[in-house]
């Protein structure tokens, strides 16, 4: 796809049909960063293994709580060097460091997301507190987990930031910070102005965008009713502990029912402690749901950050043209379109012909500069362009991967939730037989 | 004073061998069914009436079959009568005229069906009972035509009869009874468990049936998220509309167990609730029966102190201003109170007698009613273990078979 304003030779933009044999060569080239970064996660096992609580004086000197984690690293097995076992506490402001420094580094990639920060979507019996123990637990699970996809990252793993952010307690903010990431930054403000008028994006990219905002829906709408339906499950069991109290009451005063009566209240009261379990683990499939669900944050990122190149793309081409259509202008003498100087030189007359070349020399060197930097910035993007799809079909692969396992897992869950209820129900009904 | 180790009399060892013979009469002889829920509309009214049919052979019957068209009322009636008739038997409950909460509406499907289920087996039960059965109010309201039974029921004990009798019950409960046989202390200890019980059975049962009906309304907006989502999905598209499948055979199975609970348990629930306050109404009514032995027999004491004591100096002096010779006063006045006491000895034999039937009507239904409740309940639950059991496994060999084609 061609820029429309002005001339043809201006640079091509976005790319939207790779040809095959481009495809293939990405995909190569991809494996070959594979090995070549050998996964962090195949010469070192890397754990979050526990989580503690302190206090400190926080930025305004006040008195805080705040959680620590254990990280823990050791080499995968005792031929490999280079490792050594080790350990250091990070709190969850330090991941979150660690991870704006990655996005803003390789923005081409798709960075995996943090577990939440507060407890958002929950069902009743979960605290939404941030001090409970189950949350800490589960963010801890999180983090973990967040460690092993950047370790496992073709790209991502060779940072030596993240290294150190494993090995090293001391200084390492402070080393961050020196990489002046901060300023690399792009401003939000920046970012959003260019989605709104960039002309010519690749279209995989807006597919993918939309594609991000519709998984981001779906998934809110999706874990907000599953919680709902935790909700209701968990008060559906919970009522029968109540069959388990009263039939054992009533037992003591039947005397041919009494013993069915009271074996029964006693399956009754495991069936409704039974949902505790269950519910657990399909926390675990919600978790896992919410990490993809936070992923699209991370793809929409990596499409904002292609707009803005390709925004940065078009207006350096833009500014090109503008300037080689002066130059035609000042040339032939002809005014093609209405401009303040047509207008001027009308009234007041032509320029001599030492200003019209002092003029024409500046425009050549600025066309100059203008070619160099179309030239950039179309290899920018065209770079942009190749690196980041590489790592959004990984991301997609890695998506469908997961996803597909987490939906097999949660079918085995409910599987085994109606073992349990069938065998519960099972023994009652043997208890109420003897009656 | 009563004693509970008395002679019985003849008609109560009838009755108590009727118990023991009918305990499993597999010849039965009597079918009746209560169906056809037909609306009626006067100027005044509107009413439901149910189609009563009745097949037997016994012989107090001119026919084999009957059908008529009965309305609640005339439920409530026949209720009255048996209870009127047979004290301290135990009678089958009648579902309730309103329910409060739930169904307001009279004329709601659900509503007319619950009734029409309770009032067979109301009938039914009757049936079953070995002196029940017997009643001619039964027969008349089984057989009768309408103008029929409106006729026989103006019949009977008038208004003020009944209010008499109302009245003797209230001032013997007001006395209260003063040698309750320990059997019957211990029966009205345990209906007041049983009863206190029951309504805890009834009310948790009730929670499940709501927190079920909430849990399938979000099961029915949760399924189709997955749909939803298998629209943006290429790869995992199939495996989402599996899931989504499997949510809503969810739905299927739960909404069926919902059905059945309401069905089977619930209403089996409630009637024992039911039962429970008609067992303390047939106890009361014992007590009520012994208490006015217990006031008569104190009332004889009283008499005969009465009589034997010394003339009082009262006696004398209102003899003498009568003008009688205190010799004639006191032979009249022993007389008088000679003829009271004969007069108070046989109507004790009687109350006696009545207190002696109602006890063993009462034992004899006691256990009767035993046997039923334990086999409603127990079937009752069975029947919940078992549907209970038939939704997991449904749903089990559902996914199962949804995991190794799609997921």
């Amino acid at each position: 796809m061609m820029a429309d304003s002005g001339p043809k030779e201006v640079a091509v933009i976005g790319n939207t049909e790779l040809t095959s044999a481009e495809l293939d060569n990405n995909i190569k080239n991809t494996m070959v960063e594979i090995e070549k970064g050998t996964s962090l996660l195949r010469k070192m096992e890397i754990s979050v293994a526990e989580a503690e609580k302190r206090t400190g004086k926080n930025t305004v000197n006040m008195q805080e709580i705040y959680t620590v984690y254990l990280i823990e690293t050791r080499p995968v097995d005792a031929l490999t060097e280079g490792i050594t076992p080790d350990s250091l506490w990070r709190r969850y402001s330090e991941f979150e460091l660690l991870r704006n420094y990655l996005l803003v580094t390789y923005p081409f990639v798709v960075v995996a997301p943090l577990p939440e920060k507060r407890a958002e979507i929950v069902w009743h019996k979960l605290s939404a507190d941030n001090m409970d123990p189950d949350f800490v637990e589960r963010r801890r699970v999180g983090l973990e987990n967040f460690l092993h996809r950047v370790a496992s990252h073709p790209v991502l793993c060779n940072d030596n930031i993240f290294y150190i952010f494993l090995t090293e307690d001391k200084d390492w903010k402070e080393m961050v910070y020196e990489t002046g990431f901060q300023a690399k930054a792009d401003s939000r403000l920046k970012a959003v102005n260019a989605a709104f008028r960039v002309k010519n994006p690749d279209g995989r990219f807006t597919e993918l965008k939309h594609y991000s905002d519709e998984l981001q829906t779906v998934l809110s709408q999706l874990l907000r009713v599953r919680a709902r339906v935790a909700d209701r499950l968990y008060g559906v069991y919970k009522v029968h502990g109540n069959y388990g109290r009263v039939f054992s009451e009533w037992s003591a005063i039947e005397k041919e029912m009494g013993d069915g009566l009271q074996s029964a209240g006693h399956h009754m009261d495991a069936y409704a402690a039974s949902v505790d379990d269950i519910l657990e683990e399909e926390e675990h499939y919600a978790d896992q749901l919410k990490e993809y669900l936070f992923y699209t944050d991370a793809l929409r990122a990596v499409c904002r950050k292609h707009e803005l190149t390709q925004f940065e793309l078009e207006m350096v081409a833009l500014d090109l043209a503008c300037k080689k259509q002066q130059k035609e202008e000042l040339v032939t003498g002809t005014v093609r379109t209405f401009s303040l100087k047509g207008m001027t030189s009308k009234l007041f007359g032509q320029e001599t012909a030492e200003q019209r070349e002092a003029k024409l020399q500046v425009l050549e060197q600025q066309l100059k500069e203008g070619e160099e930097a179309v030239k950039e910035k179309n290899t920018e993007s065209d770079e942009f362009v190749k690196t980041a799809w590489v790592d959004i079909e990984r991301f997609k692969d890695q998506k469908d991967r997961d996803l597909k396992e987490a939906l097999i897992s949660y079918a085995v869950m409910q599987i085994s939730m109606c073992k349990k209820g069938i065998q519960v129900w099972t023994n009652a009904k043997e208890c109420f037989n003897k009656m | 004073m009563f004693n509970a180790s008395m002679p019985t009399s003849p008609g109560s060892m009838v009755n108590q061998c009727k118990f023991e013979e009918d305990e499993e009469s597999d010849s039965k002889d009597i079918f009746i069914t209560v169906d056809n829920p037909e609306s009626h509309v006067t100027a005044i009214e509107t009413f439901i009436t149910y189609r009563v049919l009745t097949k037997t052979t016994r012989s107090e019957f001119d026919n084999s079959e009957y059908e008529v068209r009965r309305r609640y009322q005339d439920f409530l009636w026949l209720k009255g009568k048996l209870e009127d008739t047979h004290s301290t038997l135990i009678v089958h409950p009648l579902p309730e005229k309103f329910v409060v909460k739930g169904m307001v509406e009279r004329f709601n499907g659900d509503f007319i069906e619950t009734r029409r289920k309770a009032l067979h087996k109301f009938l039914n039960r009757v049936a079953d009972h070995p002196i029940l059965s017997c009643s001619e109010d039964f027969k008349v309201f089984l057989s009768a035509q309408a103008w029929e039974l409106t006729t026989y029921k103006k019949q009977g004990p008038g208004f003020l009869s009944r209010m008499g009798e109302t009245v003797r019950a209230v001032a013997n409960s007001v006395r209260g009874v003063k040698n309750r046989p320990e059997e019957f202390t211990a029966i009205q200890e345990y209906v007041e468990d049983f009863s206190n019980k029951i309504g805890s059975l009834d009310k948790v049962t009730q929670r499940i049936v709501k927190e079920q009906k909430e849990y399938l309304e979000e099961l029915k907006e949760y399924g189709p998220t997955y749909t939803l989502w298998s629209g943006s999905e290429e790869e995992l598209a199939e495996q989402l509309k599996g899931v989504a499948g499997c949510i809503e055979r969810c739905c299927k199975e739960t909404e069926e167990q919902v059905g059945h609970l309401s069905d089977t348990l619930v209403p089996v629930l409630h009637e024992y609730v039911l039962c429970a306050e008609t067992l303390k109404a047939v106890l009361r009514r014992r007590d009520n029966i012994q208490a006015e032995f217990e006031a008569k027999n104190e009332a004889l004491a009283t008499k005969k102190v009465d009589r034997d004591a010394e003339s009082s100096d009262l006696g004398f002096v209102w003899g003498s201003l009568l003008g009688k010779n205190p010799e004639e006063a006191r032979h009249q006045r022993q007389e008088r109170l000679d003829g009271e006491i004969e007069e108070l000895k046989e109507e004790i034999d009687k109350l006696e007698d009545r207190v002696e039937w109602a006890n063993n009507a009462l034992k004899g239904d006691w256990g009767r009613w035993q046997r039923s409740m334990r086999g409603d309940l127990k079937s009752a639950f069975l029947s919940t273990a078992e549907k209970n059991v038939d939704y997991y496994e449904k749903y089990f060999i559902f996914i199962h078979t949804q995991i190794t084609v799609s997921l």
